[in-house]
């Protein structure tokens, strides 16, 4: 950045200046010594000004009811004595044991790592494929680079419904045609089954298939998010780098492993951290779906039945906490590791 | 055959494949929605897998009673409409009314911390939504705000500024400096020159953070679910859709046309300004 030359009087940077005024009076000899502000510190209080405002909601609607949050974590808050309860009751760890000590609590957890790890993996993975298929122009690139923004642009509820209702074994899509055309003896319940006997080359075993179908939902619902941003990398890729990898003779999957692969890298990195703490966190997708049964019941899911069926205010947020805590942690372990590949700014 | 010219037809044949597919992944949800919501409940029960309603069979009966208003034995949608728009349009207002000065000066202006409260800003973004519900939750319920669409905006912007600081901040970036150093030498003051020359530059900038808010909140269901839940009167189309679901007495096509009801305005208005809102937000994705 360049330094101006402090051609404006001192006055002029408050907001409340008034330009028109201002000339006359910067004529004058300065009378007192006062020394005129640096270009620097004016713009230094130009920006405490600007800022001012936005930190001030910052902290009033995230930070405050986050710090908020510690505190009830550690009393024994129930949503009735609230209404007279001081914002110090007396402290106690009760919560955090009585989370703990809970068996779902950590199977849920384990469901919430799986869950978004998954989640995380195929969005990035189906929005790269997609970005790379449509990269190049052809008929109609336009309107269907517009279409597969859908799933992410649409209402969470509403296509939450088509998959239900698709997937029902009763009335669903889904079901009917599995059985006309790839022979189940009766439609598969989706949604509601929590362990799924496969046998692939008479190998039987069970996977869990209703925390893979909110996976695939959740793959399906934010691969367009990763698509954009990969897209929008891809085509700032300088045409010259291919174009020299081809003429020394690299196929198409060598120029993308050497060539495009270490240009998406920084993007691909940062779509997996931002999706996977989305993803970490998600109630809505999963509570719309299963509403948390059959195995799908995520940390998220939990502190909402905890704050609306029991009314227990402290325990969900003790779990709250733990799911935020959980989460940072595994973010620094992946800043620790991987903190260069990442590029310095998002 | 070379490996590469065999490789130039395998992945030519493969780009088709994938792209028919994330075709077929991405409209036919769409396209289930919108036949099913016109389709009597009879034909569906019967046939489940036909993908096609015969003229004679259209039905509008189900869109009729989602709409009518619930005393007149439908389900109320228009006023859950209205709620949904009252909602979204006063957190776009609020939102940028309190994201602008930010961005523009975490974006443009060297000042003490201005680093410190620029990753402030992004970290926010990373808590999670449920950390804030319990401590709102709990405060709505303590100043009898629960029920309130004002409140509800109020809440949405612990979700929609930190994202529209990061997409305004990138289009400030781009806006020369020069500019505003002329504006500066022609006497204006700092304020003046974000009124009268950064903001109407940043028009486009400005028009695509807000529809991405009016998308955020127009599609918000946690927080509608904790505060409104008890007040039927103030639901959004997003709850509303949700707590019929829940009934039995309510046919899947009439949840259907719900459904249609409510990804209808939120799909116009991203089709009309797609261009606009995916520049917006992939902004910065080449910077690397």
């Amino acid at each position: 950045m360049t330094p101006r030359t402090p051609t404006e009087p001192e006055t002029s940077d408050e907001p409340e200046g008034r330009g028109g005024h201002v000339h006359v009076r910067a004529r004058r000899a300065p009378r007192a010594p006062r020394r005129v502000p640096t270009a620097a510190q004016r713009e230094n209080r130009a920006g405490l000004a600007f800022v001012t405002p936005t930190l001030l909601v910052v902290l009033v609607v995230v930070v405050l009811p986050i710090a908020w949050t510690v505190l009830l974590a550690f009393q024994d808050a129930r949503l009735i004595d609230i209404q007279g309860m001081g914002l110090f009751g007396h402290w106690t760890t009760d919560n955090f044991r009585a989370v703990f000590g809970s068996p779902g609590f950590w199977t849920s957890l384990t469901t919430t790592l799986v869950y978004a790890a998954g989640g995380t993996a195929g969005s990035v993975l189906l929005g790269l494929v997609a970005a790379l298929a449509l990269r190049g122009p052809f008929r109609g690139r336009g309107p269907l680079r517009a279409a597969m923004l859908l799933p992410y642009v649409a209402p969470v509820v509403a296509v939450a419904f088509v998959w239900q209702v698709a997937l029902s074994p009763q009335y669903g899509i889904v079901g009917e045609w599995g059985r006309r055309f790839l022979g189940w003896d009766r439609p598969i319940a989706f949604l509601t089954t929590r362990d799924h006997e496969v046998s692939v080359a008479g190998v039987e075993f069970e996977v869990p298939l209703a925390l893979l179908t909110v996976i695939a939902f959740e793959t399906w619902r934010y691969f367009p998010f990763a698509f954009l941003f990969l897209l929008a990398r891809l085509q700032a890729v300088p045409g010259t780098l291919e174009e020299a990898a081809t003429v020394d003779g690299a196929t198409v999957s060598q120029r993308f492993r050497h060539v495009l692969l270490p240009q998406l890298m920084p993007v691909i990195a940062l779509l997996s951290v931002l999706r996977f703490i989305m993803t970490f966190n998600k109630f809505d997708d999963v509570y719309l779906l299963t509403g948390g049964g059959a195995g799908t019941e995520v940390v998220a899911v939990r502190v909402y039945e905890f704050l609306t069926a029991r009314y227990d205010v402290g325990a969900a947020a003790a779990q709250a906490l733990v799911l935020a805590v959980v989460l940072m942690g595994l973010l620094g372990l992946y800043f620790a590791f991987f903190a260069d590949r990442t590029g310095e700014e998002a | 055959m070379s490996r590469a010219r065999v490789e130039e037809r395998v992945f030519g044949v493969l780009r088709w494949v994938v792209i028919a597919f994330l075709a077929l992944i991405t409209l036919l949800p769409f396209c289930y929605m919108l036949l099913l919501s016109v389709k009597p409940i009879e034909a569906l029960l019967l046939d489940p897998g036909r993908l096609w309603v015969p003229v004679e069979e259209l039905t509008t009966a189900t869109y009729e009673e989602v709409l009518r208003p619930t005393d007149e034995g439908g389900q109320g949608f228009v006023r859950m409409l209205v709620n949904s728009a009252v909602v979204s349009l006063g957190t776009v207002a609020l939102t940028l009314l309190a994201a602008v000065p930010g961005a523009y000066a975490v974006s443009r202006l060297r000042f003490a911390g201005g680093r410190h409260v620029g990753v402030l800003f992004l970290a926010v973004y990373l808590f999670p939504a449920t950390l804030l519900a319990v401590p709102l939750f709990v405060m709505f319920a303590r100043m009898g705000l629960q029920g309130s669409l004002a409140g509800l905006a109020i809440v949405y912007i612990a979700q929609t500024v930190p994202v529209s600081v990061y997409m305004m901040r990138n289009y400030f970036h781009t806006v020369p400096r020069g500019i505003e150093e002329a504006a500066a030498l022609d006497g204006c003051t700092r304020l003046q020159t974000v009124r009268k020359v950064v903001l109407p530059l940043a028009v486009p900038s400005l028009t695509a953070t807000g529809l991405y808010v009016f998308m955020i909140a127009w599609n918000e269901f946690l927080f509608a679910l904790l505060f409104l839940a008890a007040k039927p009167e103030r639901w959004t189309v997003s709850l509303g859709l949700q707590q019929l679901a829940g009934g039995v007495e309510v046919s899947k096509t009439v949840l259907m046309a719900g459904s249609v009801v409510l990804t209808v305005p939120v799909v116009l208005l991203f089709l009309a300004a797609e261009r606009l809102l995916t520049e917006g937000l992939a902004g910065g994705a080449d910077k690397g």
